[in-house]
């Protein structure tokens, strides 16, 4: 099933170029991209027990590294110079890695401090780092503030031209596939093991020796790198970055979209969020008030379909 | 001097909205167990039926005795209906449930009522000011919000420290199984303090109609603050969370007036106003933060 | 209400039997906001615009007319998602409906290098008048600063000398205060940002008691100027110091909810229901009769909106094949507008006379808008200077 999936994905952008509905194709690049920061969300959510209602402000990072690297690289004029003179750039080489440092390296923050409480404790304090995080876009008047930030292009990739909507859509889908390749190994490596026994039961494996704290800051430090590098991404798509990346109704969606398709597992938040915003645009053209329908749909999903989407149509349990 | 004395009654006026609203989400938190996001939807059920009745009959105070039990009756439906089910669940379940229904009752709310916001004014009798101070003259109408904050806390406090279903209540949250032997039906007493939550934030929205704009989406601005309120005052705990509502109230009116002057002192004006703006708006999240890191399960920790 | 499912039915069995046979219409995509709290501001757009194709039966400008709506829910990657939909799927060459600053400059600049002619009924960004303008992008409302300068001017004039400035931390409410403070020429008793969203004035209005200023000026949009205004007069400060703003806190149906806290206050704009001309006489009755409420500026943009685009399908006889002519028809702005005289400037903003509107409440009892004054003749924006086409 998964074969059949990847290759439907794989195909896609030709089939849909021969039936002339080429704007599905930047749809889906959208789409995939979501699936990636749900991917990487579900990495903590899933796997961790670690639930982030703060997930998008590394998205929104991840997007603003693009947009600030490109603007200083449009402007011509260096992002700093001291201690030494850092010029703005918009080859996808470096803004991509960069997006995926700089996210990471926030997470690290984030998470030293916010994973020393647990529970709705922890959701708390990751929201009030996004919100903070969110309110410091929005005074960013250099670029933009709350209007937020247009980039003139895409970024440069040797070899590939991102403006062209299937070439920008094949790089989204080799990141989700590699990035999914990466978090398998991962979640099945000794790491993952002990991250998910620490979900199971954090004291047990305190009490077998695990420093349980910096597996955990370690798991949300690589999540957040995902997240960052789905920002870039994003900005890349819409070529525009703006706070809204970052307000806790985006946390939530991304939410909604691992639990929807199915948390812990890998391919579950990419079902989730291929339906939810596949949901968001089919229902839009029915009626104006799509959200009536909606809701209630989330609330059959979680009544009637325990583990999620995914779990429904394998009948595997996560 | 004066400035700042009517300042701190304006974060006391904050605090107690902000204590209507939470109490009733940290009860149900605290005895259920359950996350429940559509508690900004109640705060909105109030508000729209106060309006609705008060245009029609003018009257505020019927408006008020419409909107408690409509509140209570929506929050009925939905524990029935939805969370029941949901009680031995993950609490991420009811996260994504719950988010479902604010989707729903927002949506419905506009196609009822139509997109823009309503029509609620102060009741005449409570119109004008009062000079608490001499030369700072206070709406009557934000010292009536305060008179009902604190009314509302004495209440909860004798139901739980006085009355049969207080005990009951208090006993169902340590533990379940027990009070179940002792031959209370649980299940009823559930619903009965989810309809008292969702009345509490109805009120919560009929008192803050006259001062707010009445429209669709109006609770899930209070939500996010409530949250923040019953997590700094460490979740179940109605005491923890009156003291968080005055502390977040205190400290966001606060800092909206002074964060910005403190930075002209050493800022151009233009840079120190909005400097000291955003930080504002961040200060109950900066505030929060510190808490968690400080105490991680928050100032009272407490059950009720 | 029932008046407008009647209508909607009878246009809809219309439709079902009528243009089939005709040529294939011009399809115009229209991105809005519908839903999150400022949907009635895209309600206001749609249903003017959709009044004026209903006008002519179907066609604008002769030509007939097909009219794609969805909804942005304010975001800005939502925006460029449909109008990439309505380009590539629906073939539209014509795209207008966007409410807000933030989504026009995701969705605009990328647009209008495509070829794809965009038509503001609302949004005005700075940007997109000076350096950033573009020979496809017109917009047929006004530039963002317009609305503050008419009251800057309007205050200036009446002889106010100390004034308190309120508005939100983004960069509209920025624009909004430079702007007001480019025809102000008195002292500023106090310039105060406060959070986006934010619901609860109590303790700016402390400190604004405080700094006795003569007058307030304020830019809250939506919902938040709802609430500043009542909490305003339930302070008791309407009483002593007088209130102006920009018309985006007095429209008709935000006026509704304000109540009688906002009569007195005059607002500026560039439009109002009781404007005297053939053009929003007929207007205002039509959009009164069909959707049974007083039309907002929003919806007389809407309907300029349609209007114009129709002069330029009437000039090429509905073609967009040769895209100088159209651009050229539309730079003629050959139409009745609801403001009476209308037309561009160099860079495709409007110069356009602009007045001040006092809140009143009707001997019925309605609160609604009444023009006290006009403030200035054939004003064009700031930015005009910096537009190089």
């Amino acid at each position: 099933m998964l074969g059949m999936g990847l290759v439907a994905l794989v195909a896609l952008p030709p089939a849909m170029n021969a039936l002339g509905e080429t704007y599905l194709v930047s749809l889906f690049s959208r789409i995939l991209i979501y699936a990636l920061v749900a991917v990487s969300l579900d990495l903590i959510l899933g796997y961790g027990g670690m639930v982030s209602l703060g997930h998008a402000a590394f998205f929104g990072i991840g997007g603003y590294v693009v947009g600030i690297l490109a603007f200083h690289s449009y402007e011509a004029e260096p992002l700093f110079t001291w201690p030494f003179i850092f010029e703005g750039t918009e080859n996808g080489l470096l803004t991509l890695p960069l997006a995926m440092l700089v996210s990471a390296f926030f997470a690290l923050i984030i998470g030293f401090f916010s994973l020393r409480t647990t529970g709705m404790h922890f959701i708390m304090i990751t929201l009030a780092f996004a919100q903070m995080l969110y309110y410091f876009s929005v005074s960013l008047e250099a670029y933009g503030g709350d209007d937020g930030l247009s980039l003139y292009a895409r970024n440069q990739l040797p070899g590939i031209n991102l403006g062209d909507d299937d070439s920008f859509y094949y790089l989204c889908l080799g990141i989700l596939v590699i990035y999914l390749y990466v978090s398998h190994r991962l979640v099945n490596s000794r790491f993952g093991r002990v991250i998910q026994g620490v979900r199971e039961n954090e004291r047990r494996m305190q009490a077998l020796g695990f420093a349980t704290y910096r597996y955990k800051l370690v798991c949300f430090t690589i999540a957040g790198a995902g997240a960052g590098l789905a920002g870039a991404l994003i900005a890349n798509q819409t070529e525009f970055v703006s706070p809204g990346l970052m307000h806790w109704t985006r946390s939530g969606e991304i939410l909604v979209m691992v639990l929807l398709g199915g948390m812990g597992t890998l391919f579950g938040p990419v079902l989730g969020a291929i339906v939810l915003l596949l949901l968001e645009e089919v229902l839009a053209i029915y009626t104006e008030h799509w959200m009536v329908l909606l809701g209630p749909f989330l609330v059959v999903v979680v009544l009637f379909a325990k583990r999620g989407l995914y779990g429904l149509l394998t009948g595997r349990k996560p | 001097m004066l400035l700042i004395l009517e300042q701190l009654m304006n974060g006391l006026q904050l605090g107690v909205m902000l204590f209507l609203m939470s109490a009733g989400l940290t009860l149900v938190f605290g005895i259920m167990q359950v996350i429940n996001l559509a508690h900004g939807s109640f705060y909105m059920v109030g508000a729209y039926t106060a309006a609705t009745v008060t245009q029609l009959t003018g009257s505020f105070l019927l408006g008020l005795l419409a909107a408690l039990p409509a509140a209570a009756a929506v929050g009925m439906l939905v524990e029935a209906v939805v969370l029941r089910r949901l009680y031995s669940r993950d609490h991420l379940d009811q996260v994504l449930a719950t988010f479902g229904l604010i989707l729903f009752f927002n949506e419905l709310t506009r196609m009822i009522w139509g997109r823009q916001p309503l029509f609620m004014d102060v009741p005449d009798w409570l119109s004008g000011t009062v000079e608490l101070f001499p030369g700072a003259p206070y709406p009557s109408y934000r010292l009536a919000v305060i008179g009902m904050g604190i009314l509302v806390a004495v209440f909860l406090y004798l139901l739980f420290t006085r009355t049969r279903l207080g005990m009951q209540i208090r006993a169902g949250a340590s533990n379940r199984e027990m009070i179940a032997a002792l031959g209370v039906n649980i299940r009823f007493l559930y619903t009965l303090v989810f309809g008292l939550g969702a009345m509490l934030a109805g009120l919560a929205g009929v008192m803050a109609g006259p001062i707010l704009a009445v429209e669709a989406g109006m609770g899930e601005e209070i939500l996010i603050l409530t949250f923040v309120v019953i997590v700094i005052g460490g979740i179940g705990s109605i005491r923890g969370a009156l003291i968080a509502a005055l502390l977040v109230g205190m400290v966001d009116t606060l800092g909206r007036v002074f964060l910005p002057g403190l930075f002209r002192l050493f800022l151009p004006v233009a840079e120190a106003d909005g400097i000291g703006a955003s930080l504002a708006s961040m200060s109950v999240y900066i505030l929060m933060a510190a808490i968690l890191v400080w105490r991680p399960r928050g100032l009272f920790p407490a059950q009720i | 209400m029932t008046n407008r499912i009647l209508y909607v039915l009878a246009l809809s069995a219309g439709l079902a039997v009528g243009p089939a046979a005709a040529e294939t219409p011009v399809t115009i995509g229209m991105i809005t906001t519908l839903s999150t709290k400022a949907g009635y501001l895209g309600e206001d757009i749609r249903d003017g615009f959709q009044l004026a194709i209903d006008q002519g039966g179907g066609k604008l400008g002769g030509v007939p007319v097909e009219l794609v709506v969805d909804d942005d829910g304010r975001k800005p990657e939502k925006g460029k998602q449909i109008a990439e939909r309505f380009i590539k799927h629906d073939k539209v060459k014509i795209l207008t409906g966007i409410v807000f600053s933030n989504v026009a400059m995701a969705v605009v600049p990328k647009v209008v290098r495509e070829g794809v002619f965009y038509i503001s009924p609302n949004a005005g960004p700075s940007r997109l008048a000076g350096k950033g303008c573009d020979e496809n992008y017109f917009n047929v409302a006004w530039q963002n600063d317009n609305l503050h300068e008419v009251v800057g001017q309007y205050v200036n004039d009446k002889g106010f000398k100390n004034v308190y400035l309120l508005a939100p931390n983004y960069p509209a409410g920025k624009d909004a205060l430079a702007g007001f403070k480019r025809f102000y020429k008195g002292k500023i008793a106090g310039e105060v940002y406060t959070k986006l969203g934010q619901s609860d004035y109590a303790a700016e209005l402390a400190t604004l008691r405080a700094a006795k200023p003569d007058a307030v000026f304020f830019f809250l949009p939506g919902g938040m100027g709802i609430n500043f205004l009542k909490q305003y007069a339930q302070a008791g400060l309407n009483e002593t110091i007088p209130v102006f703003g920009p018309a985006f806190s007095f429209d008709e149906r935000l006026l509704k909810a304000v109540g009688g806290a906002a009569v007195g206050v005059r607002n500026g704009s560039q439009w109002s229901h009781d404007l005297d001309n053939p053009a929003n006489k007929a207007f205002v009755d039509a959009f009164r009769k069909v959707y049974d409420r007083t039309p907002t500026l929003y919806a007389s943009q809407g309907y300029d909106a349609a209007h114009l685009i129709g002069s330029a399908l009437a000039a090429t006889g509905g073609s967009l094949s040769d895209m100088d002519a159209f651009r050229a028809a539309l730079e003629r702005a050959d139409f009745d507008s609801v403001r009476g005289k209308f037309r561009f400037g160099p860079n495709h903003h409007p110069i356009q006379d602009l007045y001040i509107r006092e809140v009143i409440e009707t001997p019925e009892g309605t609160i609604t808008n009444r023009i006290e004054a006009k403030v200035f003749t054939d004003h064009a924006d700031a930015y005009a200077s910096e537009c190089q086409m």
